[in-house]
């Protein structure tokens, strides 16, 4: 992918300087751990390094074909995908909600997503009607529409984007709400309460190349308008009267950004499920590196998602092998222990 | 048209292929197998061009039901779950359902794979040109059609008429001798519990059923679902004679609120199973006799 053009804005307040631009750094450190992690991914996974080794450079043993190409390439690819989905998103759900702590699932994707499942799972243990249907829209489609359901009834309750602290504060209502109607669906059904348990952790291992190439296009699709509509971002964190004075519509450009959230999100965790900490930790590990303007945050935040999610994914096919860890773990290990150390930094710091 | 254009269309060499095979099959002694398909609970037909040489169970009670049909030697792969017959265990094992391990089914190149119908694994093993069977069995009648329908898969029909004939004859005979043991005594009440979250086995389930016929009244009624989650205080009230729980909850219902005035804690009334005579009870599988006959002994000791 190529870097979109560089934009000569500088924000003063940010301190930005051009001359040792560090989006140039995490643009060429993320490409080149993006191919490694491609590499890696054609390599790791049930066979030893020599097999795959000698798969990767002897191409037409079909078997090899199989695994190299059609398993473990589109993966690796997807995983990268659906971490940079994520990162986009917290950045833009940190930007928005002007609050570092935001991470994509704050307006209740995340629950939307697992309401669809829990209705497919359990409609189509119910009658054989709602299994042809659900067969149709399959749980991808399921989560998919949850998901995005779930934010634009965050939206309906908090009365449009134009109070940040309603829409936070409605977003934390539907999430519960939602939570508690998929834990009474499951009760119904022991079945489906084990399938959803697997659909939360998160899962790379399903991932071929229709999904990959869907991630892929709707990652495009959100990252574009997103750099393009930056600047409002950066407009924002100087405050919502001071954004307005600046000229901003900042009804229309809060649902723009919503509206682009609600998809990378709700893409992401349709086909690889609820995979916790890459929004979260993706901006805030750019951030740490140096200041920056929101269009060059996105996009190594970008980056950088895709990166660690790639690199859990390997983690999460080499550490058991020949079996595997769901991704969701290890990403909430990661993550987790990546906050912690954070935190504690700043405390001695004081 | 002459011989070299005939092999040249597709058609034609469809044809000779299958002249060859034929041919080879002959020769070898080896009965010719038409092709096939068989229907699966996703209402699929899975069409067949020979019985499956290489299959992957990810159902424990699947990879019981091709042991039990003589095709245990067919199975290259099982799930985590499968520890039924013994051989099983050295098997490669390719995950859970839910989080199987597609690379490793690959690598195995099965041809075919035995899943259940809401396991999200299919589509993708679907994409790489994996043969898939769903299978669905949550009742006690739909045993045997599951076995019959494998079976046909497998290649032998005749097989299962005899296995379903004989699962038959043991659960009539053990639910007979149950009720005769039992004499006049009235019905005791039970209560099955699957989880401590209070998760019961209502009469609808696959043991629920099992449970009824051997003479037994279920506290949780039909009406409720095959699994519903019951109010501990719903178990007071109605009072069990005989209540199911696993060894680790057994020792521990009498602390629960109220439960220490439920006649069957108050007369020590409980079953619990270790894991190995569990999985008997809960897998709906060739073992289903088995199952019972664990069920049949506890009641005969406890039960009033």
């Amino acid at each position: 992918m190529a870097r979109p053009a560089a934009s000569p804005v500088r924000v003063p307040v940010l301190g930005v300087s051009h001359r040792h631009d560090p989006a140039l750094w995490w643009t060429l450190g993320g490409l080149a751990l993006m191919l490694a992690g491609v590499l890696l991914g054609l390599l790791v996974g049930t066979t030893d390094w020599a097999t795959s080794w000698q798969w990767l450079c002897q191409p037409g043993d079909p078997q090899a074909q199989l695994v190299l190409w059609e398993i473990r390439l589109p993966r690796t690819l997807g995983a990268w995908c659906t971490g940079a989905l994520l990162a986009l998103a917290g950045t833009i759900a940190q930007g928005l909600f002007r609050n570092p702590l935001a991470d994509p699932y704050l307006l209740g994707s995340a629950s939307g997503a697992a309401f669809g499942v829990a209705v497919v799972l359990v409609g189509a243990e119910t009658s054989i009607a709602a299994l042809a249907w659900s067969g149709r829209i399959g749980l991808t489609g399921a989560a998919f529409a949850g998901a995005c359901g779930a934010i634009a009834l965050t939206l309906v309750l908090a009365r449009g984007a134009l109070q940040t602290s309603t829409l936070l504060l409605s977003g934390v209502v539907v999430a519960f709400v939602l939570s508690a109607l998929t834990s009474l669906l499951l009760l119904v059904s022991a079945d489906a309460w084990r399938t959803m348990q697997a659909f939360l952790l998160g899962n790379t291992g399903l991932l071929g190349w229709p999904t990959t190439g869907l991630l892929a296009l709707v990652l495009g699709g959100c990252l574009l308008p997103a750099l393009w509509l930056a600047r409002g971002l950066d407009a924002l964190t100087l405050g919502e009267d001071t954004a307005r004075s600046l000229g901003l519509s900042l009804n229309g450009m809060r649902l723009v950004f919503l509206g682009l959230l609600s998809l990378a999100t709700g893409a992401a965790v349709a086909q690889v499920g609820v995979v916790g900490f890459v929004g979260l930790a993706a901006p805030h590990l750019v951030r740490q590196t140096a200041a920056m303007d929101h269009r060059r945050l996105m996009w190594c935040a970008t980056l950088c998602g895709g990166a660690l999610l790639q690199v859990a994914d390997l983690l999460s096919r080499w550490l058991v092998r020949p079996a595997e860890l769901p991704v969701g773990v290890l990403t909430a290990c990661l993550g987790g222990s990546y906050l912690l150390v954070l935190m504690w930094r700043r405390r001695e710091v004081g | 048209m002459s011989l070299m254009h005939a092999i040249t269309t597709p058609a034609g060499a469809a044809l000779l292929r299958l002249a060859l095979g034929v041919l080879l099959a002959c020769s070898l002694g080896v009965a010719v197998a038409a092709p096939y398909s068989v229907r699966d609970d996703l209402r699929r037909e899975v069409r067949f061009d020979a019985p499956p040489r290489r299959i992957v169970s990810l159902l424990p009670s699947m990879t019981e039901a091709v042991c039990a049909l003589q095709a245990c030697d067919r199975l290259v792969g099982t799930d985590r779950y499968s520890n039924w017959p013994a051989q099983v265990a050295s098997l490669p094992k390719t995950g859970g359902l839910d989080d199987a391990h597609i690379e490793m089914i690959a690598g195995l190149q099965p041809d075919l794979v035995l899943l259940a119908r809401s396991a999200r694994v299919q589509d993708r093993l679907h994409q790489l040109g994996i043969r898939t069977f769903a299978v669905e069995t949550n009742t006690y009648a739909g045993i045997a059609p599951s076995i019959q329908r494998l079976a046909e898969v497998l290649g032998v029909p005749e097989q299962a008429a005899a296995l379903n004939q004989r699962l038959q004859d043991e659960v009539d005979a053990i639910a007979r001798e149950a009720a005769t043991r039992r004499g006049g005594r009235p019905a005791p009440m039970v209560y099955f519990e699957v989880d401590p979250g209070g998760v019961a086995a209502g009469e609808e389930s696959f043991i629920g059923e099992m449970l009824s016929r051997l003479g037994t009244r279920n506290i949780a009624p039909a009406g409720l679902g095959p699994f519903p989650r019951l109010n501990p205080e719903f178990v007071v009230q109605h009072n069990p004679d005989v209540i199911f729980a696993s060894p680790q909850q057994a020792p521990l219902l009498a602390r629960r609120p109220g439960w220490d005035r439920v006649r069957a804690v108050r007369e020590q009334r409980v079953c619990s199973f270790e894991p190995s005579v569990r999985d008997t009870i809960v897998r709906p599988g060739p073992r289903v006799a088995e199952g019972m006959r664990a069920l049949a002994g506890c009641l005969d000791k406890v039960a009033p």
